[in-house]
């Protein structure tokens, strides 16, 4: 049993969920308990959809279990064939479905439908959610795609570039993108436009708002764009060995990744992509070469997320940003070793982890300046006064915005340097506050003014001010002690801890931290404001 | 109205009035009571709410409150993995180490509630046993009590009933005969008890208590002079635990709108022999305050059709409300389940053309909606925006459990949620 209080990813039979509901005329038939129906308004109201998941549920209730739910799911699958005559149909279990094991392939099997009807075995209570949804879109593709076994790969590859009229555009698909994808619909507009200013034609886009019979096309293309690589490198890996189509392996998301993909797409599709890097205005590494930006300059980042976005936001914030990343990190288990590597770079240990615990005991041993992280991370980051910004999915309603906002290309770049520099104080109120904590509007402990929601105006003393920090200054410990087990708040002396109090609160966190890993390294019993000055000369600002 | 599509022709009881109730059965659309914590963790300020499920439990309860940012949330999962069901691992000791692992994060919680889902109870992990086995060890620090949320035996606002139900269970039955008290029953936004315990008070019934309490440490009386009033019709083994502790309840409407509020007093008053006289002296005012506001709304709602889908047990006396005080035309009132007994007063005041169904098929209830052509529907939050991109009004139903909308002073304020979606599609068409 694991405690959570909130989990990264959903259970799997919401991955297949997503490709169902990214497709067009695919049906799912899912074998669920009442209730289970919730994962519907994932779809109407996180994603705004203007229609119903494609999914019939069996919503067995207790009643049911006495008697013939494995005829309860015929009936269901019948019933949503007859209804919706779908063009295919894929067929599983929900976490409650596996246990009372009715065997969903089987029995859909048995009924000989007139159409593909693809089984799902989802392990519900070992796998999760973007699992679940690259296994169902392989699946879904093997099913779908005929394959010639007495042709090879290579053979495949020979005949498409023979097949070739003269003057032809080399072409693409796209795969990854879903329902309820992070900024997926923006992100295949931005790739779209991209590709074709490359003059490159995209021939099927999946799974999202492709259909059956789309998905058929798929071996024709030249070459494949593993956009989402959590969803789609399953099964372009396989296409790969079995049609002989090349995928991509960057991700386009920031500035020089945007110029890498464009070079790795061109010598994929035989073009020469000089042209087009040049023709690209690069304004957000302007914005962070513009002297407003120099502030940034080594801002601790901590960063969360899939592997994808986690790897992709350390290289922005890293060489594009010019912050430091003290902690990256990726719920996605199954590309540990990528964000390993990565990792490496920044000279800090990966966190591999779905635990919410672990990386909330994380943040706050790093108290890094700003997180890069999902809709969890903001609890976290709540919970420790940290600024905060989503970088990745699981998210929630606000960002599936109306406005046009891609992580990706070039426009990507621009959204990504916007929204992660936001939640920072900005440069003028960040100095001002560094030499003069007690104003009573402008204190320490607020927010960044230009957020805008701060606390009414009171007219405190200092002495309150100054016994408010106390206060603050108790709390983190609380925090500590929980998280460290130990209990150094005896190392301060009071004229120390008042020192302390005295530094603005998002950096208080770093200097505590320093200071007491000086004085243990040092030998030092108690702290001084002598110590607290002799660990930030040892250290450095 | 447009010929009926498929209305299920068998399993037909009647009311007392003669209004014919169709059971349907099929796929439903509706929450489990897992979704009951999200206002119990807030009204029950101390209590924490431990799921004990699967990552689809997890999943249901973030999806639904995650849109708050917790500093620190009164709700967790502890999601069963494959060790805990190959028998790899105990699960009741896994259980008893999450348990600790909470406790020692959260010292400041006196009472946890284990909370049973569909996995857990199909693999029948015995989770009330583990509520008194961890009661022993944390005696005098966290009270540990269970109760099942799960799909497979509630829907939605029945997680509250069986949320309270574990909690009338650990009142003791007493023998000894107290002084005659008044327990108001159900979960009431805090404003609205305030009310209520005011009329109470100038009507002069002295010893009112509301149940649930806002705190765990407060003591709840049950004896055989204790007279109930249910302030929500989703009660039903709440309502029976306290029987058996000798409890009468008070037959009487819901509370919501003017008729029903007073009519709800009134029943209380009759019982502890307050005189007319008196009864209207205190709710004349309020009555007539309650009608004043109400009467901005009507005219948005008067002869508007509406229909319901099953979800919370509401929609019987909210069809009511709106029939009776608003003069909407009541077309199909789905409900996920109809305890006749407690609804007794409410069928008695609904119209007599109204179309009631007990259970549900969401696809041939769809399919009855759109011949029906209701002006707004009531529904679930699955179904209302694809309704809306159909072009029909909808307003959700979560919000009416959500929302203060019990009593006079919040008779138009429920009037006035089901005439903002009527409001707003005008607004925006325009």
């Amino acid at each position: 049993m694991q405690l959570t209080l909130w989990t990264y990813e959903g259970p799997p039979h919401i991955g297949a969920m997503r490709i169902a509901t990214s497709m067009t005329d695919l049906h799912y038939v899912l074998h669920s308990p009442q209730g289970d129906t919730y994962a519907d308004l994932l779809f109407t109201m996180i994603g705004r959809s203007r229609k119903r998941p494609p999914v019939t549920y069996t919503t067995f209730q207790a009643r049911d279990l006495g008697g013939d739910t494995a005829q309860l799911f015929k009936d269901s699958v019948n019933s949503a064939y007859q209804r919706f005559q779908p063009k295919a149909m894929i067929v599983g279990a929900s976490c409650t479905a596996e246990l009372i094991q009715d065997d969903p392939g089987g029995l859909a099997k048995a009924l000989s439908l007139p159409i593909p009807v693809i089984p799902l075995e989802l392990p519900s209570y070992q796998k999760k959610e973007n699992w679940g949804a690259s296994e169902t879109f392989y699946h879904i593709v093997r099913g779908l795609v005929a394959v010639d076994k007495s042709i090879s790969a290579q053979q495949y590859q020979e005949n498409r570039t023979a097949s070739k009229q003269e003057g032809q555009k080399p072409t693409c698909n796209i795969l990854g993108p879903t329902a309820l994808g992070f900024r997926n619909r923006d992100d295949v507009q931005e790739i779209q436009g991209l590709l074709e200013s490359m003059g490159i034609e995209v021939r099927v886009v999946a799974p999202l708002n492709a259909s059956v019979s789309d998905l058929a096309k798929i071996p024709a293309a030249d070459f494949n764009v593993s956009l989402y690589p959590e969803i789609s490198q399953l099964t372009s890996t396989w296409l790969n060995k079995t049609f002989g189509q090349p995928f991509t392996k960057i991700i386009p998301i920031g500035t020089k990744a945007t110029k890498a993909f464009i070079r790795e797409v061109a010598q994929l599709a035989n073009l020469d992509p000089e042209a087009i890097l040049a023709s690209q205005e690069e304004r957000a590494r302007w914005y962070a070469k513009s002297v407003d930006s120099t502030y940034l300059t080594d801002k601790r980042v901590f960063i969360f997320g899939d592997a994808s976005h986690a790897i992709a936001a350390a290289k922005v914030a890293a060489e594009e940003i010019g912050f430091k990343v003290v902690g990256l990190g990726t719920y996605s288990r199954e590309f540990a070793r990528e964000v390993r590597e990565a990792a490496k770079f920044y000279d800090v240990e990966a966190l591999i982890t779905d635990d919410y615990l672990e990386v909330e005991q994380k943040v706050a041993e790093l108290s890094p300046d700003l997180v890069l992280g999902t809709q969890m991370e903001r609890h976290i980051a709540k919970r420790l006064g940290v600024p905060c910004a989503v970088i990745s999915a699981p998210v929630h309603v606000q960002d599936f915005p109306a406005r046009y906002s891609p992580q990706m290309g070039f426009e990507g770049a621009n959204v990504l340097f916007d929204t992660w520099i936001h939640p920072l104080m900005m440069g003028l109120e960040e100095h001002l506050i560094m030499m003069f904590r007690d104003d009573f509007e402008f204190s320490a402990k607020a927010a960044p003014s230009h957020l805008g929601h701060g606390s009414p105006v009171e007219n405190k003393r200092t002495a309150d001010l100054v016994s408010d920090a106390a206060d603050d200054q108790k709390s983190t410990q609380v925090n500590a002690e929980v998280f460290n087990g130990g209990d150094p708040a005896n190392l301060w002396d009071a004229a120390a801890e008042k020192e302390l109090g005295k530094i603005p609160f998002f950096v208080r966190g770093k200097a505590r931290r320093n200071t007491e890993k000086f004085a243990v390294e040092h030998g030092i019993s108690q702290i001084t404001i002598e110590t607290l000055y002799d660990a930030k000369a040892h250290y450095g600002r | 109205m447009n010929a009926i599509v498929d209305l299920p022709k068998d399993e037909i009881s009647r009311t007392g009035k003669n209004i014919p109730i169709y059971k349907e059965r099929g796929q439903r659309e509706v929450f489990c009571g897992l979704t009951g914590i999200i206002w119990l963790h807030r009204k029950i300020q101390d209590a924490f709410f431990l799921v004990v499920g699967s990552r689809t439990c997890a999943h249901l309860v973030q999806s639904a409150a995650g849109v708050m940012i917790f500093a620190e949330p009164r709700f967790a999962t502890a999601i069963i993995d494959d060790r805990d069901l190959a028998g790899i691992a105990d699960a009741h000791e896994e259980l008893d180490r999450v348990v600790k692992a909470l406790l020692t994060r959260r010292p400041d919680i006196k009472m946890l509630f284990l909370v049973g889902s569909c996995p857990s109870e199909v693999i029948k992990l015995d989770l009330s046993r583990a509520a008194q086995r961890l009661n022993k060890e944390f005696l005098n620090h966290c009270r540990i009590l269970s109760y099942s949320g799960s799909g497979i035996e509630t829907t939605f606002t029945q997680g509250e009933d069986a949320c309270l139900a574990s909690l009338v269970n650990e009142i003791p039955k007493q023998v000894a005969t107290q002084e005659k008290n008044l327990l108001i029953v159900g979960c009431l936004p805090d404003v609205v008890e305030d009310q209520f315990q005011r009329l109470f008070t100038e009507l002069g019934i002295e010893n009112v208590t509301f149940f649930p309490p806002k705190n765990s440490q407060q003591k709840i009386e049950i004896h055989a002079n204790t007279q109930y009033l249910l302030a929500q019709p989703f009660l039903a083994e709440t309502a029976r635990l306290i029987e058996e502790r000798g409890a009468k309840r008070i037959s009487a409407p819901f509370p919501f709108g003017v008729e029903g509020t007073t009519a709800w007093l009134k029943a209380a008053a009759n019982q502890w022999g307050i005189s007319s006289d008196r009864f209207n002296e205190v709710t004349q005012a309020r009555i007539e305050r309650a009608k004043k506001s109400l009467e901005r709304y009507v005219p948005m709602l008067e002869n508007k059709s509406i229909s319901f889908f099953p979800d919370s047990q509401l929609e019987i006396p909210l069809a009511r409300f709106l029939s009776q005080e608003c003069g909407m035309k009541v077309l199909e009132i789905g409900t996920p389940y109809l305890h006749k007994q407690h609804l007794e007063a409410e069928l008695e005041l609904l119209p007599e053309n109204s179309r009631i169904v007990e259970g549900q098929d969401v696809e041939k209830q769809l399919d009855r909606c759109r011949s029906d052509k209701p002006d707004i529907v009531v529904c679930g939050l699955g179904l209302a925006n694809p309704l809306e991109a159909e072009g029909i009004t909808t307003k959700w139903s979560i919000e009416l459990v959500f929302s203060p909308v019990h009593g006079y002073e919040q008779a138009a304020d429920l009037a006035e949620l089901f005439a903002r979606p009527l409001n707003r599609s005008m607004r925006l068409a325009a």
